[in-house]
């Protein structure tokens, strides 16, 4: 795979002295689902801005698809599409015109069957004349999908799309990204929600004020800082840990009836074995046990704190 | 060069325009039928002729440049405006398109709006006063010059706001004033000598002037002055768009 969306020491400093972005540099893998994770004001807008056009770099050098984003701005924005956090959208033009003005707009020629079947892609097939102003938040960021989506992008990058969303329309999000992602498309999406990451990325990035803490395959990402959790329910109350078992640095619930233990599930001994046999020894009688994979929002949770 | 774009914000402003076509044409109509009978009826029945000319006749180039210049600002002032405070300009900051394009195609739409309202207002005027017109190619290329340069200084006026209230403070405190006083309803030498020299420092004398001699062949300042007074203007405006686009003043941080 080669990065279609390269960003080397990239630098953005506002007219105020605010530096949004400090000495960024990111490759964007084709075909790939990248969520960039990161608190409120940590810059995930103001780079999308800057790899967009929107926002002018300070420093550095951005490339999309081998193109510079300054010097050859147009062959670089002919890839990008852009699906902004807020609904920017004209209230009082119809869904086919301010789709079909996106897709002039970079170039394109008119081609209404294409927008068609982006819209029924979308489910606003039925809503293609109505009005922008009539239709729900939920559909209204649709529209903004499909106007992105009208130029036949190769990278579109997804500004917090299912901010203020209903659950149910989180889900159906998650299928239009699935979607686009099989049919070849590189998608960078920026959110508040970890589950989404969870749930969609191929890879996660951390960015938390204006630095990226890490880029990383979400599967190793979690088995890598993951952490596993064995809670073992006892049948008899323990009054207390028996010496024999000081060493697993056992947690012990206040009833005494829970004990858990927590483990590197990546380490070569995870000393499960020796535990449930030091426990017999020790004759605790064990009723259930479990294990706990640590979450992707625990990681991101501590990744924050360290740097905060 | 991105054709598609320029013609896609083209099209797609003309449609506003179109779309509240009644608005957009009865209230200059009727705006220039109330001229007609207040000015020409009323104090024409006094001054009857201007340098040679009824005094009904006399004031038609005035009241279409008046119209013409206010149109051609407004216009454009809120085609870029409008996405501007929506937020949807977004998108044309994120296209492949140049200043040049979006320029071209707010512009032009704004420009070419003016435009239908003067030729319009022409044609009012027909019916309410015996006009001829002496050169109708200099006519056109008049209207045409001033649509598209006050559409220009719509343009910045449009980038420039922060709010509705600041969109329409120039053309209210500085437009209007200037075709008043720019010889829209009387002949500069009708002025005492001291504003008749205060006058020169108004640019719109040098259009209206211009304009009115493409009907009658008779100006108060010389042809050439007024093509190069308006080729200036033009020129300033496009310079400060050009520089607006590459310091990305008020619209690209």
């Amino acid at each position: 795979m080669s990065a279609i969306v390269s960003v080397r020491n990239l630098r953005k400093a506002y007219a105020g002295g605010f530096e949004a972005l400090k000495n960024v540099s990111l490759d964007i893998e084709e075909g790939e689902v990248l969520a960039l994770l990161g608190p409120n004001g940590a810059g995930k807008t103001t780079l999308i801005s800057t790899i967009c056009g929107i926002t002018v770099p300070t420093a550095g050098k951005i490339t999309v698809g081998g193109h510079d984003t300054q010097t050859e701005f147009r062959a670089a924005r002919a890839l990008v599409g852009l699906v902004p956090q807020e609904i920017h959208l004209e209230p009082f033009e119809t869904v086919m015109s301010t789709v079909s003005f996106s897709r002039g707009l970079f170039g394109k020629p008119r081609d209404d069957t294409f927008i068609e079947e982006i819209l029924d892609r979308l489910s606003l097939g039925d809503k293609k004349d109505s009005k922008v102003m009539t239709l729900s938040g939920g559909m209204k960021r649709r529209v903004l999908i499909a106007k992105a989506l009208s130029h036949e992008p190769r990278v579109l990058f997804l500004d917090e799309p299912t901010a203020g969303v209903d659950v149910e329309l989180r889900k159906d999000m998650w299928e239009v990204v699935a979607g686009l992602k099989a049919s070849g498309v590189t998608i960078i999406l920026t959110t508040h929600y970890i589950e989404e990451a969870e749930a969609i990325a191929d890879r996660v990035g951390v960015i938390n004020k204006g630095e990226i803490l890490l880029v990383q395959d979400k599967v190793d990402l979690m088995a890598q800082m993951g952490k596993k959790q064995l809670r073992i329910e006892l049948s008899e109350p323990a009054p207390a840990i028996p010496d024999a078992l000081s060493r697993y640095n056992l947690a012990r619930a206040e009833n005494g009836l829970t004990l858990t233990y927590t483990y590197d599930a990546t380490g070569e001994r995870t000393g499960i074995t020796t535990l449930l046999n030091d426990l017999q020894k020790a004759g605790l009688q064990m009723k259930d046990i479990q294990t706990q994979q640590s979450s992707l929002e625990d990681i991101f949770v501590g990744l924050v704190k360290e740097t905060a | 060069m991105n054709l598609n774009a320029v013609l896609t914000i083209y099209i797609f402003e003309m449609r506003r325009f179109f779309r509240t076509l009644t608005q957009s044409f009865i209230s200059p109509v009727l705006s220039t039928s109330l001229y007609f009978v207040v000015f020409g009826a009323a104090i024409g029945s006094r001054i009857e002729t201007v340098e040679g000319v009824s005094y009904g006749a006399f004031i038609v180039p005035g009241l279409i440049m008046l119209s013409v210049m206010t149109q051609a600002t407004a216009n454009a002032s809120f085609g870029i405006y409008f996405p501007k405070f929506i937020g949807a300009i977004y998108e044309l900051l994120s296209a492949p398109v140049s200043f040049l394009e979006i320029v071209a195609g707010y512009v032009g739409a704004a420009a070419t709006k003016a435009l239908f309202i003067g030729l319009i207002i022409l044609v009012t005027a027909f019916f309410f006063v015996d006009l001829q017109i002496a050169h109708p190619l200099a006519m056109i290329a008049f209207l045409v010059l001033t649509c598209v340069s006050f559409a220009l200084l719509g343009f910045i006026i449009g980038i420039w706001a922060g709010n509705f209230e600041q969109l329409q403070l120039i053309p209210l405190l500085i437009i209007t004033p200037l075709v008043f006083l720019g010889g829209s309803f009387y002949s500069i030498t009708m002025l005492p000598p001291i504003w008749q020299t205060v006058t020169l420092f108004n640019p719109v004398v040098y259009l209206i002037s211009g304009f009115r001699w493409s009907f009658f062949g008779t100006a108060d300042v010389s042809i050439g002055v007024s093509l190069f007074a308006i080729a200036l203007f033009t020129g300033a405006c496009l310079a400060s768009i050009w520089w607006i686009f590459r310091t990305g003043w008020r619209i690209r941080q």
